[in-house]
């Protein structure tokens, strides 16, 4: 084997399996909050990268109009659930947060975009617009049904996934869509060359992690958050609202999907159905994390990356075969070594 | 005979659609579709809706199926029927070995494992050459009896529709069985089902291996029914679909699988032809509503459509009234050799720190009530749960009739004759009272699943529910014996328990807590059965609270503090004992 051969799929595989781990993060953030199973996490991220490749070419992607339509959906939610006891106080919340945030993020979309606009500013939109998406996405689909059993989260959460996926074909259309890389810097060292895009997948996974970390160990939202995770009605009953936890974790989801999203539409072109597999992706570094500890993920989808790397170029038909294939030998380690837990379900 | 006739009816009217002078032939299309995904959805009724185990790869088994079939008819000449058998063995085998690593995972792990190995059975059968890649075989014969070539779509609807109802009547069969019993039982989780001798990953394996077959039989049918196959109709997209009509139908319910495969078929149908006259020629507009659709069904009906469609129905279940002149024979008991039933020895039990049962000894013999009693966090259940195998002791040794069970599974324990009830109580709400308690006789009952399917456990069955009706009246709840049990209040709910447990025919009962949440004159009564129990014979220990219930009853009181034995002895004795005062109610200053 060539060492350089060998360095160059290490690279590349890292640098996927760092987007994977953002994904995984985000994942398992979702889970352990609300008990949904985010399968339209791969969306956030196709909807944060195209938006951000239609944006750089000076258009207004459709996505900022579909988050003042689902702020409307949740607006008329909010009213309808609170009707027996409306107050002015939470009228203007709703009101703030349902209608003028989605439309002050659509005007100002409109006013800025332009073949001229700053990356920044086009990044800065993209990652607003995705994040009212994430937002009210849990306000009308999941909110409501909070209560249930993870099976009908799960579904509800497939039937979120087609929704957005086809509402993506029109949006972006059936053509792939590249993005503008975020830097044009590139460092050589020895054979292998570090392009300022790769570090910025780096950089910005490491913050993340960090970031998480920090925020749920030491943050009091953060503890509430985890609390929400634990005992629904433990945490309602010391006064948590359980719905802003949601919403709070939707909203971190979304931010880092289309985070992600936006660091690889400059290296790979995305279609509007690409996020599922990429998703699924994540989700194969979550489960290995076992869908609770951070770090673990995060190391699992170093793993997914290299080994989709390197079975991509000696067996790349079965590529996909391989990586998904990859989750068994865990699966049976972990239920192996899994002890008998009793589950209250329902 | 009253729930055959509705079946009947159902036959006769799928039977007479293809005759109706003048119905369209893409209708019969239509309702090939929904049967061949009824079919699916039937199997994941019982895995996920009854079991609780949720597979999104059901569709994978279908192309078990389907190329099984597709490679032996084109590649081998062979005939279709005999494929057929193979198609299911096949998808059998491939659930078995996917069952074998799947099952045992817990709650959402097993979902998202079922995704990925669905998509990687997807990719292997998109890039084996054997499979043709991702244009799959074509030119698949069709079935044929005799001359007669099932070539079009209303042809092959009768072999599709007679597998729909013989494939629910097995599987209604076998849900109200023994078996049905124990899978109906899993998703409540292992403990109850393993105190009565329910060989649980047994259970889901089997339930694993059923849904994979009827998935392959769809696939079988729907491989002659397009007379080709390639890997789109078997990826995850579909995998989803199927769980979907489950879920929608109303996923624990058979005659959902079928409402449901109706709805999520004809919907999708209407979506793609009347959308894009509405909304002109977008494309993909179909998935974005059927997304939508389905979400907002969940939030208004998220149990399905079935149970909501029945609760609207003037239907009432027929009412099972056991023969209770059946008799089933009694346990088979080992020898005994002493007089003493359990004996601890110095058991002990520790979860990391906390030292739970600290190297506690007593002993239970023949006839006799035995109360273990002390303040809460004493490690009265964790006791419970060293002597029936729930938990492992850390060290000590645990004996009934003189062998040794510290390391015995909750199955082995029941076997020697020790029954119990639990502090939380464990019964499946949506069962019947009858039900519930059948499930304790539970190893006194032999027919399998095969069995139960064709109906062939008919006499071992009544045995069984007339031994459970029996005990139902022995504890006075004959009234409520139809009755769902999690509609009764939680001390009957408790009495139930102790019924299940009776069903064992044990020779030393454990009742965790079984006076709480009743009233004193249930209480007197279930003073009353306790004191029966004992003159026939059985030994009794128990855990409770209410003092003056435990006084009156016990023979002897075992106390214990922070896990330790602080006392031991007659009710008079410890009522006297200074350390047990001190105990409950703290030292004088």
């Amino acid at each position: 084997m060539n060492t350089t051969i060998m360095l160059f799929l290490l690279q590349d595989g890292i640098t996927n399996g760092a987007i994977y781990a953002l994904l995984g993060l985000a994942l398992v953030l979702v889970f352990a909050v609300t008990r949904v199973i985010l399968i339209p996490q791969g969306e956030f991220v196709t909807y944060g990268a195209l938006s951000y490749a239609m944006l750089a070419t000076g258009q207004v992607p459709g996505t900022a109009k579909l988050a003042v339509a689902m702020g409307l959906v949740a607006f008329g939610l909010d009213l309808f659930f609170a009707r027996k006891s409306l107050h002015a106080r939470l009228v203007a919340r709703a009101v703030a947060v349902d209608i003028v945030f989605p439309l002050a993020v659509c005007l100002l979309t409109y006013a800025l975009a332009g073949p001229k606009t700053p990356i920044a500013v086009n990044i800065a939109l993209a990652l607003l617009i995705v994040a009212a998406i994430g937002l009210f996405l849990y306000r009308i689909a999941f909110q409501p049904i909070a209560h249930t059993s993870v099976l009908v989260l799960l579904i509800a959460s497939v039937g979120c996934h087609l929704a957005l996926q086809g509402l993506g074909l029109v949006f972006f259309g059936a053509e792939g869509l590249r993005g503008p890389a975020l830097s044009n810097v590139a460092l050589a060292a020895g054979s292998l060359r570090f392009t300022g895009q790769s570090l910025a997948v780096y950089g910005l996974t490491v913050a993340f992690i960090i970031a998480l970390w920090l925020f749920f160990g030491y943050s009091l939202t953060g503890k509430a958050l985890r609390a929400t995770a634990v005992n629904r009605l433990g945490a309602r009953l010391v006064g948590i609202r359980t719905t802003l936890s949601g919403q709070i974790a939707f909203l971190l989801a979304s931010l880092i999907g289309a985070i992600s999203g936006i660091l690889i539409v400059p290296i790979t072109t995305l279609y509007y159905d690409t996020g599922f597999l990429i998703g699924l992706k994540g989700f194969i570094a979550a489960i290995i994390g076992g869908l609770v500890s951070y770090p673990l993920t995060a190391v699992a989808a170093i793993l997914v990356g290299v080994v989709e790397a390197f079975s991509s170029f000696y067996a790349s038909n079965f590529k996909e075969v391989i990586v998904f294939t990859l989750i068994l030998p865990v699966l049976v380690l972990r239920s192996l070594a899994a002890p008998a837990v009793e589950e209250e379900k329902d | 005979m009253t729930q055959r006739l509705p079946l009947i009816i159902f036959a006769l009217v799928m039977a007479l659609i293809p005759l109706v002078p003048g119905i369209p032939p893409f209708w019969i299309v239509l309702l090939d579709n929904i049967g061949l995904a009824a079919l699916v959805a039937m199997g994941l009724v019982l895995l996920t809706g009854v079991g609780g185990l949720t597979s999104f790869g059901q569709a994978a088994f279908c192309g078990f199926g389907a190329y099984t079939t597709a490679v032996l008819t084109t590649a081998y000449g062979v005939s279709p029927w005999l494929t057929l058998p193979l198609s299911l063995l096949v998808s059998g085998i491939a659930a078995v070995l996917l069952g074998i690593v799947t099952v045992r995972l817990s709650g959402h792990y097993l979902p998202l494992g079922t995704i990925a190995w669905g998509i990687a059975l997807f990719y292997l059968f998109s890039k084996l050459e054997f499979l043709g890649r991702n244009d799959g075989i074509s030119g698949i014969p069709p079935l044929a009896i005799g001359s007669f070539k099932m070539l079009s779509p209303g042809a092959i609807y009768y072999a599709i529709w007679i597998a729909v109802l013989i494939s629910a009547v097995l599987t209604l069969n076998l849900l109200d069985s023994r078996t049905g019993r124990a899978i109906r039982a899993l998703r409540r989780g292992h403990i109850a089902a393993e105190a009565f001798g329910v060989q649980t990953p047994r259970a889901k394996l089997l339930v694993f291996i059923y849904a994979a077959v009827l998935a392959g039989l769809s696939g079988w049918l729907y491989a002659h029914f397009q007379r080709a196959a390639n890997p789109t109709p078997f990826g995850p997209q579909a995998g989803i679909e199927y769980l979907f009509i489950a879920v929608v139908g109303g996923a624990g319910y058979v005659w959902g699988a079928v409402l449901g495969a109706g709805i999520v078929v004809i919907l999708k149908e209407v979506l793609q032809s009347y959308l894009p006259y509405i909304f002109g020629g977008q494309s993909q507009l179909e998935t974005i509503v059927f997304g939508i659709l389905l979400v907002m069904l969940l939030q208004l009906a998220p149990s399905g459509v079935w149970p909501w469609l029945m609760a609207r129905l003037p239907l009432k279940a027929a009412r099972k009234t056991p023969d209770t002149s059946l008799t089933l024979p009694a346990r088979e008991r080992a020898p005994t050799t002493s007089a003493v039933l359990l004996q601890l020895d110095k058991a002990r039990k520790q979860f990391g720190g906390v030292t739970a049962v600290n190297d506690v000894s007593f002993d239970v013999k023949a006839r006799e009530i035995v109360a273990l009693i002390g303040p809460n966090g004493a490690g009265k259940s964790t006791t419970f749960n060293l002597i029936t195998g729930v938990l492992t002791a850390t060290s000590g040794a645990i004996s009934v009739l003189g062998r040794k069970v510290e390391n015995a599974p909750p199955q082995e324990v029941v076997k020697l004759g020790v029954a119990r009830t639990f502090q939380h109580v464990k019964l499946v709400p949506d069962m019947t009272v009858l039900e519930n308690v059948a499930i304790g006789a539970h190893l006194r009952g032999a027919s399998g699943a095969v069995a139960s399917m064709f109906r062939l456990d008919r006499a071992d069955e009544a045995r069984l529910l007339a031994e459970a009706a029996r005990q139902i009246e022995r504890v006075g709840l004959t009234d409520q014996i139809d009755q769902l049990a999690g509609s009764l209040s939680l001390g009957q709910q408790r009495i139930v328990e102790i019924a299940r447990a009776l069903c064992v025919d044990p020779m030393l009962l454990l009742l965790d807590e079984p006076a709480a949440g009743l009233r004193h004159m249930e209480k007197q009564r279930l003073a009353a059965l306790l004191r029966q129990l004992r003159d026939g014979g059985m030994s009794v220990l128990l855990v409770e609270h209410d003092m003056g219930f435990v006084m009156d009853l016990a023979d002897r009181i075992v106390v214990l503090d922070f896990g330790t034995k602080i006392a031991e002895g007659t009710p008079e004795a410890i009522k006297k004992n200074p350390e047990v005062i001190k105990a409950y109610l703290g030292a004088a200053a």
